[in-house]
């Protein structure tokens, strides 16, 4: 919302706008008022060098078909000559002159330039170029009888004005206007709000009536309709087409523009009809399904049942209510007579029918927001009085008509608020007499002296509506910056929990193998878990950005394969990456099964290389699972995979993917993954290791090799070895595994190295005879023999 | 004798002088041992005259003496030339050095995440996190903001069914359009006092840009206890910048409104350089939202604060565009 300096003054004043410590004072009150500025532009500032010149001829050149030579004075008696692209002035305008060495607000500097050899001493300007206002399709025209060689603003009767954009919150409706920031800005300054004095008298006339049958007064609290006649169709005055132009309205005629002017003075949005369109009479009403509307901007529209429509006396539509007014009932240059509309609409509806439509308008964003419903009043008159300003004859009858409805909101609104509460919040030292001094500039009355005291709340402040919201107002007056600070004193030390610990521990310890962190987008298209190959239901986002980004992942292996595959793209093979996020299958409840998972990826490399990794993910959470190699998870290899037993859980999948797979993600290498969840794993956390001593006797080693069919797990043999050497054992490690000739077909040679240990005395002969023979009796047990 | 003495140990150190470091051990028997020259000397000390015997015998010990020094020595020399050698041929230049394994890189956003962890938990703050599809009611409707709130539209929420063909926001199961919901499900989870901050990743429906993500991270704060003020949100707000942003930057709050908080601010820290940085939201708990956790609001109170971990991440590290972080190109990744 943008308001202007100099309209806030009429209120005021607060700053001469040609003082930019002053300026900058107002916009640090707003922002500390919570009114916060987004930027502040000056306007109506003259850009040194550009001066009056009158046109004295304009001569087209024959090899210069898209420019013209135009010859000027600019007061000082001599003729210059510049080139022009532009055609719309002729011999006598008064036009602006940018003269050599001006730099213009775009940052470029007007130089000596020819065309065809022959100079310009200069540039004409449009209003664009002069960053004066939006028309850029011609020179600028300025009054014919201005002074030569002055400049240009001044002939056009500007000054200096600032705009104030500011960055309204939701809940200060009353600050859409220029009235209410001023209002808020006086407050804070302690001065008082004035009476602004531009506008005209007008008289008061007889009565004439206009007919209103408010059907939907739920939605619609209040219509009123007051005809104004003596009405002269014409331009606005300057100065008021300035301040529209500078808050971005279009001036359009006096008596559209009287009724924006108001809006943006009160924040009361209304709408002037051609009363003898109106057909003398309002009817308020939903409209009925698929009835047709053209509103004012040309664009037919079609409405629902929860639409609000404006309908004259024969029920034709005349406008969107509190949207927008109808094409049909438009002002025109012939009109005499207005009904003039200053009406309450009930904000959610406005917002759903704005958002339905697409249609967002000055008016629509005061509705939405929420409107003063005692503002017609003065709504009304501030329209006559700035009408008046361009219709002399202006008359406003008696008779105007004022219906309520339902929906509109208690008018006496009183808040009982106890200071102790206003101290507890704020941690302040208040008493009740502080408060008026406070509150009262704001509109909010106090009254009362005692530890409660009542507050009278202005239609103005909707958004005030319990005890809370008025020490919010207070903290607001008082200044936040003199509240004082304190730190609470916490009732625990600060800590992560175990299993935040654990999952820093693990991040760090992939880290360590030299895997990155990588983020994918847990939204994927609606074939990504299939294409994966996994199977099972997912949700859905039921209003998507783009259908690609449409589901929840069930698995954070897709996203991998897609840096992976990004990756191999950039010249980038064997990526390591890990992800640690959530997946989100469907569950029994309201809610999806979502839980966190660890996914690795590891391109490149095998199967192999990727239990290594979960060896050490699990040796260094003291966590472990079995890899089961009878299951073999979908979308991973189906010969080189295995699922995470943790006793009877599946808690993960291990292996590489599928090549099938691989190949519809584009990702070339083969990919070693692991992916696990992770809540069961951080949860359990192992109690501390208890200490062994470490032996002080020699120890000593015994290589064992053995054949073993190849659709029996190495691992199996190990635990049975392990069982078989008993208590001396120290480690037992796989260090070769041999296929080919001296090994049976469709088995192989595997080669351990038993480490044994006494913890008392030498290991003997006696040991390693023993060992051997139940390592041999173990290792049968799974259809391993010892290799000869 | 004395001469037979003289020549044997003249020969003896001859041979030491000119022995290598392997025949050292074998010329210590040949020169000391039972069959030596000197050996053989010795046993014919019994022949000689009292005062012969012990002036050979005299002699003898000394020689004996010092070829076991020569030898000693002669060893010693040859120990450090075979050192030198050895270190003379192991010349390395340390800096042909191959990569070993390269190690990984986390997250910028994890980092960041991190970082702010642990400047709260210096704080006194515990970590609490939460789903991140949530429900209506813990998203909207527990944080004040009722069906039909105007400040609903200001969320861009992404609503989630098992079934696409579902009607939007029907069955009030959505993506979580910030950390908020976390509040409540702590209030509801642990009688006060409360001092958590939850970290997460929140979603809207924007359309990514250089500075705007549909998955982004946010964290948020939420202390409840007896006799909690504004100040003391002013005072959390302030050590949580010195803290985390370092001496020289301080913050300010402003006025500002969000339904779940009342009064509501604005924190902006200043920057050494007297420049502002607007950074989040905060304020004090509204007593609906109290209600909603569960608590009574006349002998509670709170602050909550909120602010965005990428945008943290994306300063830090003068990353143009937001969106880069999210690509997972590792030339990006192994950068940080």
């Amino acid at each position: 919302m943008k308001v202007l300096l100099s309209w806030l003054n009429d209120f005021g004043p607060f700053a001469d706008p040609e003082n930019a410590e002053e300026v900058a004072r107002v916009a640090d009150d707003l922002t500390s008022l919570g009114l916060a500025v987004e930027s502040v532009d000056v306007v109506g500032d003259a850009v040194e060098g550009v001066v009056t010149a009158r046109v004295m001829r304009v001569e087209q050149h024959p090899d210069a078909a898209k420019v013209r030579r135009v010859w000027v004075d600019a007061g000082d008696g001599t003729e210059r000559h510049v080139w022009c692209g532009a055609s719309n002035m002729s011999p006598g305008d008064v036009v602006p002159l940018a003269t050599l060495g001006t730099t213009m607000p775009d940052g470029r500097t007007i130089e000596r330039r020819g065309i065809l050899g022959i100079d310009s001493e200069g540039m004409l300007c449009s209003a664009v170029e002069l960053g004066a206002g939006t028309d850029g399709g011609g020179i600028m025209l300025l009054p014919g009888d201005s002074p030569l060689g002055v400049s240009y603003v001044q002939a056009l009767g500007q000054s200096r004005d600032v705009v104030f954009d500011l960055d309204l919150t939701r809940n200060r409706a009353d600050c859409w206007s220029v009235r209410g920031v001023a209002r808020d800005l006086a407050a804070h300054r302690s001065q008082p709000l004035a009476q602004p004095g531009r506008g005209a008298t007008f008289a008061a006339g007889d009565e004439r009536s206009v007919v209103v049958d408010l059907v939907d007064g739920d939605r619609c609290g209040r219509f009123t309709a007051t005809v104004v006649s003596g009405v002269v169709v014409g331009p606005s005055p300057d100065w008021i087409a300035r301040r529209l132009t500078a808050l971005g309205m279009r001036p359009i005629n006096n008596v559209v523009d009287a009724s924006n002017y108001v809006m943006l003075e009160l924040g009361q949005p209304n709408h002037a009809y051609d009363a003898d369109a109106v057909g003398g009479g309002f009817r308020i009403r939903r409209a009925r399904p698929d009835e047709r509307i053209v509103t004012l901007d040309g664009v037919e529209r079609s409405c629902t049942d929860d639409d609000l429509l404006i309908c004259d006396g024969d029920d034709t539509p005349v406008g969107l209510g509190g949207v927008m007014g109808g094409a049909n009932s438009e002002i025109d240059d012939n009109t005499t007579v207005v009904a003039l509309e200053v009406a309450w609409f009930e904000s959610l509806g406005i917002m759903r029918t704005a958002g339905r439509h697409g249609l967002r308008s000055e008016a629509s964003a005061r509705y939405e927001r929420g409107v003063d419903h005692e503002l017609a009043d003065a709504a009304i008159h501030r329209f006559a009085e700035i009408l008046a300003v361009t219709c002399p004859e202006l008359v406003v009858h008696s008779g105007r008509a004022d219906v309520r409805g339902a929906g509109l909101p208690a008018s006496d609104t009183s808040l009982e608020v106890r200071v102790a509460k206003i101290n507890q919040v704020l941690g302040t030292s208040l008493v009740a007499s502080d408060l008026p001094a406070l509150l009262d500039g704001l509109g909010l009355v106090v009254s009362g002296t005692g530890e409660t005291v009542s507050v009278a709340v202005p239609s103005w402040r909707p958004d005030v509506r319990a005890e809370i919201d008025v020490v919010e107002e207070v903290a607001r007056r008082y200044g936040y910056d003199r509240l004082g600070r304190s730190v609470p004193r916490a009732a625990v030390h600060g800590h992560l929990s175990p299993s935040q610990r654990r999952r820093r521990e693990l991040r760090r310890l992939l880290v360590g193998l030299g895997i990155s962190e990588a983020m994918p987008n847990p939204f994927v298209a609606p074939d990504t878990m299939q294409q994966a190959g996994i199977d099972g239901p997912t949700m859905h986002i039921l209003n998507p950005l783009v259908a690609e980004e449409s589901v929840l992942r069930t698995s954070l292996r897709p996203g991998l394969l897609n840096a992976v595959a990004h990756n191999e793209h950039h010249r980038r093979d064997g990526v390591a990456l890990f992800e640690i996020g959530h997946v989100y299958p469907p569950g029994d409840g309201e809610l999806p099964d979502e839980y966190e998972a660890l996914c690795v990826v590891l391109a490149g490399r095998d199967a192999h290389a990727v239990v290594g990794v979960w060896r050490e993910i699990a040796a260094g959470l003291g966590v472990g699972a079995m890899i089961d190699q009878s299951s073999r998870p979908s979308g991973l290899h189906p010969t080189r995979s295995a699922v995470l037993r943790a006793g009877r859980d599946v808690i993960g999948v291990i292996g590489e993917i599928a090549p099938d797979v691989a190949e519809r993600f584009d990702v070339a290498e083969r990919v070693g993954v692991l992916e696990v969840r992770l809540d069961g794993l951080l949860a359990r956390e192992p109690g501390p290791t208890a200490h062994r001593p470490v032996s002080r006797m020699p120890s000593s080693d015994l290589d064992l090799a053995f054949v073993l069919a190849d659709d029996v797990p190495a691992d199996r043999l190990e635990r049975a070895l392990r069982q078989g050497v008993g208590e001396l054992l120290v480690s037992c490690e796989l260090f070769d595994v041999y296929r080919g000739p001296g090994v049976v077909e469709g088995s192989r040679s595997l080669a351990f190295r038993v480490r044994l240990q006494h913890r008392e005395r030498n290991i003997t002969d006696a040991d390693i005879a023993g060992v051997r023979e139940r390592c041999e009796q173990a290792a049968a047990k799974c259809g391993a023999a010892l290799r000869g | 004798m004395i001469d037979e003495i003289q020549r044997a140990r003249d020969a003896a150190m001859a041979a030491i002088a000119s022995s290598d470091d392997a025949s050292l051990d074998r010329l210590n028997g040949e020169l000391l041992g039972k069959k030596s020259a000197l050996a053989s000397l010795k046993a014919g000390l019994g022949r000689l005259d009292p005062d012969g015997r012990r002036t050979a015998g005299q002699a003898l010990n000394e020689v004996m003496g010092e070829i076991a020094a020569a030898i000693d020595d002669r060893r010693a020399q040859a120990a450090t030339a075979a050192l030198a050698a050895r270190v003379a041929a192991e010349q390395f230049d340390l800096t042909e050095a191959r990569p070993l394994q390269p190690r990984g890189h986390l997250h910028l956003v994890t980092q960041a995440w991190e970082r702010l962890e642990d400047v709260f938990i210096g704080l006194g703050f515990t970590v609490a996190e939460g789903p991140e599809v949530e429900t209506d009611w813990y998203n909207f409707e527990a944080l004040n903001m009722g069906e039909g709130h105007p400040a609903r539209g200001e969320f861009d929420t992404l609503f989630v069914g098992r079934d696409p063909s579902e009607q939007v926001g029907a069955s009030g199961t959505l993506l979580r359009t910030h950390t908020s919901p976390v509040q409540i499900r702590a209030m509801l989870a642990q009688e006060p006092p409360i001092h958590i901050v939850a970290p997460g990743r929140v979603f809207r429906r924007d359309t990514p840009d250089a500075t705007h993500m549909p998955v982004f991270h946010q964290i948020e704060g939420l202390v409840v206890d007896r006799g909690i003020t504004m100040a003391d949100l002013a005072g959390t707000i302030e050590a949580f910048t010195r803290a985390f942003f370092g001496e020289g930057f301080t913050s300010r709050l402003r006025p500002s409104y969000f339904p779940f908080t009342e009064p509501s601010a604005e924190f902006d820290i200043r920057r050494p350089d007297g420049s502002w940085l607007e950074l989040g939201g905060c304020g004090m708990v509204h007593p609906e939202v109290l209600r909603a956790g569960g608590l009574d609001p006349e002998e509670w109170g709170g602050f909550a604060f909120g602010f965005g971990i990428d945008r943290m991440a994306v300063m830090r590290h003068a990353v143009a565009d937001i969106r880069d972080m999210y690509v997972n190109d590792i030339r990006f990744i192994e950068q940080f």
